[in-house]
């Protein structure tokens, strides 16, 4: 199940586990899906450091003379209905999609990692009651619990990210589970365990280093999964809203001028979906090179 | 079997309960004054307060939510603030758009799925596989919403096939074939944008399901007792893949709900992932309740029926509850 099998105590939970394998990157660059996932990713990353320095056009400038211009040398992806620059607001896009991301990942993350290690460290009732939870709210997909919290504090990119955030805690708090239970099973567990150490510490310091590699590849995939659930919300008005671009909201503006200029509904789409495919390709390819025995199986 | 049942039905109940619970206390007792968001944050307090007595407001949350679960019970859902009518009605009528819109969505899905899933694991690793795995990895990326959007600029707004949108409701006036031929041509663009992406994800599930039962022993035998692998694939290989597929789809059906909503107003279907949106946008809080729970008990529901199916295709899994 786990990864590293031959120097647990080596690995280290910040470093996770990719430095750990030797040649890593040997492997890694002859992985065309890790590459090409890697390549998409960071053109996502570059996009939204390039909006804190340089666009094209100034984003938030009205400029009616360019009114729905088509792609040209000026606007390299043309105008839309205000004459604002459409590759300028893409690259601020990004940074809505990268800003949901990391928080809703991060609260999934922490909150779902640390409730997996608990059920997995205390077993029992805890284990059957955190997991009951878990199944339960699977009743409520981001969207559901989105329109709940637009429904009562209105709409907005907090509750939008909670939303989120929200709904990646049982994904990481079953994964975390299944994968502790493999690893406390294993015989260095049993060795701490009978030096005298506490299920706490066992947990610091064998299984989170021990599923690090998991939880890599989990945040990844779930890190694409925010940014679609974010496009989607921000597409029916309970995102990000008004001035701050964001791609979903592109999309829904771009749907009312179909007829006249269907070159905008294309960029934001086209972004999102490349985005997506970026970091899909790089988990899969993390999952791969971090897990070989798992990948030989696929 | 019964013992099983018994259990799961205890759970489902439980899962429902507490899935009210939630419900109410997100959109009941934590903004504190759902008079107060129905009237808007700029309206008289007095006024406020008289709508809070009226709606019953000043009464405590047990007994409102004892009210309200009581009311479900008997299929009574309350007024709607905004429409005045009752809400089962509103949501009864709004049903007939999103109930096809998922069925249709969801056959689609598992079409596609297993015909793209089957056919890549019988010719794994060979160039049709590679392709359509890539084909599914890129339909995993797209969001459903753009995916519609692409469908009505090429198939209304380019080749002028489809109407971009609106429903206009069951008609069998015409003759009975007519009206649903007119209906499910409303719903095709919807239902095709929402099985693509789900379709890409199970077909990947389908086709590492089927590869795994593949390399089993008593597949080895039955193509060594000279079954052909056709026989072999469609006989003793799909049967037993499909158990974690059904599982699966069970889990992509809350997927298809939330999908539902969006797509709904892409195309604007009147659905109801319109009808909750309308009722934001009216602060008609009591109708917002009801949809939403609605929803979450869909998911349950069908989780339920699933896990059930479980048992019944596979005999281990109600051995392991025992």
């Amino acid at each position: 199940m786990s990864t590293t099998d031959a120097r647990p105590a080596s690995v280290s939970a910040s470093a996770a586990a990719p430095a750990a394998a030797p040649g890593f990157w040997f492997r890694a660059l002859r992985h065309p899906g890790f590459v090409i996932g890697g390549v998409l990713t960071a053109l996502l990353v570059l996009a939204a450091a390039v909006s804190y320095v340089w666009t094209p056009w100034p984003v938030y400038e009205v400029n009616m003379a360019d009114k729905l211009l088509l792609p040209s040398w000026a606007h390299w992806f043309g105008a839309d209905a205000f004459g604002r620059d459409v590759v300028s607001q893409l690259l601020m896009g990004a940074r809505a999609s990268i800003l949901v991301g990391i928080i809703a990942v991060g609260i999934g993350l922490v909150v779902g990692t640390a409730l997996g290690l608990l059920a997995s460290a205390r077993r029992g009732w805890v284990e059957e009651l955190v997991m009951r939870l878990a199944d339960f709210t699977f009743a409520f997909p981001a969207i559901l619990s989105a329109i709940m919290l637009t429904a009562v504090f209105g709409p907005g990119i907090v509750n939008a990210i909670i939303a989120i955030g929200i709904y990646n805690i049982p994904t990481f708090a079953r994964i975390t589970r299944a994968a502790a239970n493999a690893v406390w099973a294993r015989e260095f567990v049993l060795a701490a365990r009978a030096c005298g150490k506490s299920a706490w510490a066992i947990t610091w310091q064998h299984i989170l280093p021990n599923i690090a590699a998991v939880l890599t590849v989990q945040a990844t995939i779930r890190f694409a999964v925010a940014i679609l659930a974010e496009a989607a919300l921000s597409y029916l008005g309970l995102g990000t809203q008004p001035p701050q671009p964001s791609w979903g909201r592109m999309l829904a503006e771009a749907q009312t001028l179909m007829f006249q200029a269907p070159l905008l509904a294309v960029w934001p789409g086209l972004a999102i979906a490349l985005s997506v495919l970026g970091l899909n390709l790089l988990g899969d390819g993390l999952r791969d090179l971090l897990d070989p025995k798992l990948a030989r199986s696929r | 079997m019964s013992y099983f049942l018994f259990k799961r039905i205890l759970t489902l109940i439980a899962t429902l309960v507490a899935t009210s619970v939630i419900v109410f206390s997100v959109l009941e007792v934590l903004p504190g004054n759902a008079a107060q968001v129905l009237m808007g944050p700029d309206a008289d307090p007095a006024a406020v307060e008289a709508k809070a007595r009226e709606l019953g407001m000043d009464q405590p949350a047990m007994t409102r939510y004892a009210h309200w679960v009581g009311g479900l019970a008997r299929g009574d859902m309350g007024l709607s603030y905004a429409y005045g009518s009752p809400v089962s009605e509103l949501i009864a009528e709004r049903l007939t758009v999103t109930v096809p819109l998922a069925v249709m969505a969801m056959l689609l899905t598992v079409l596609l799925a297993l015909g793209v899933g089957v056919y890549a694991a019988a010719r794994h690793n060979r160039l049709g596989d590679v392709g359509l795995m890539t084909l599914a990895q890129i339909g995993i990326a797209i969001p459903n919403f753009w995916f519609a959007i692409l469908l009505i600029l090429l198939f209304s707004v380019k080749l002028q096939w489809f109407s971009a949108g609106g429903f206009d409701g069951w008609y069998f006036d015409d003759g009975f074939w007519h009206g649903l031929w007119e209906g499910l041509q409303a719903l095709l663009l919807p239902a095709v944008s929402l099985a693509v992406v789900q379709g890409a994800i199970l077909a990947r599930f389908t086709r590492s399901s089927v590869l795994e039962v593949m390399r089993e022993d008593f597949v080895r035998t039955a193509r060594a007792k000279g079954l052909s692998r056709r026989a072999t694939l469609w006989g003793h290989v799909l049967r037993n893949a499909m158990i974690p597929v059904i599982t699966v789809m069970g889990l992509q059906f809350a997927e298809l709900l939330a999908g539902t909503i969006v797509v709904e107003n892409v195309f604007y279907l009147p659905g109801l992932g319109r009808l909750i949106f309308q009722s934001i946008a009216n602060r008609d809080l009591i109708v917002v309740r009801n949809c939403v729970m609605l929803l979450a008990a869909m998911v349950v529901i069908v989780n339920f029926i699933v896990d059930v199916l479980y048992a019944v295709i596979d005999p281990r899994v109600k051995a392991s509850h025992l």
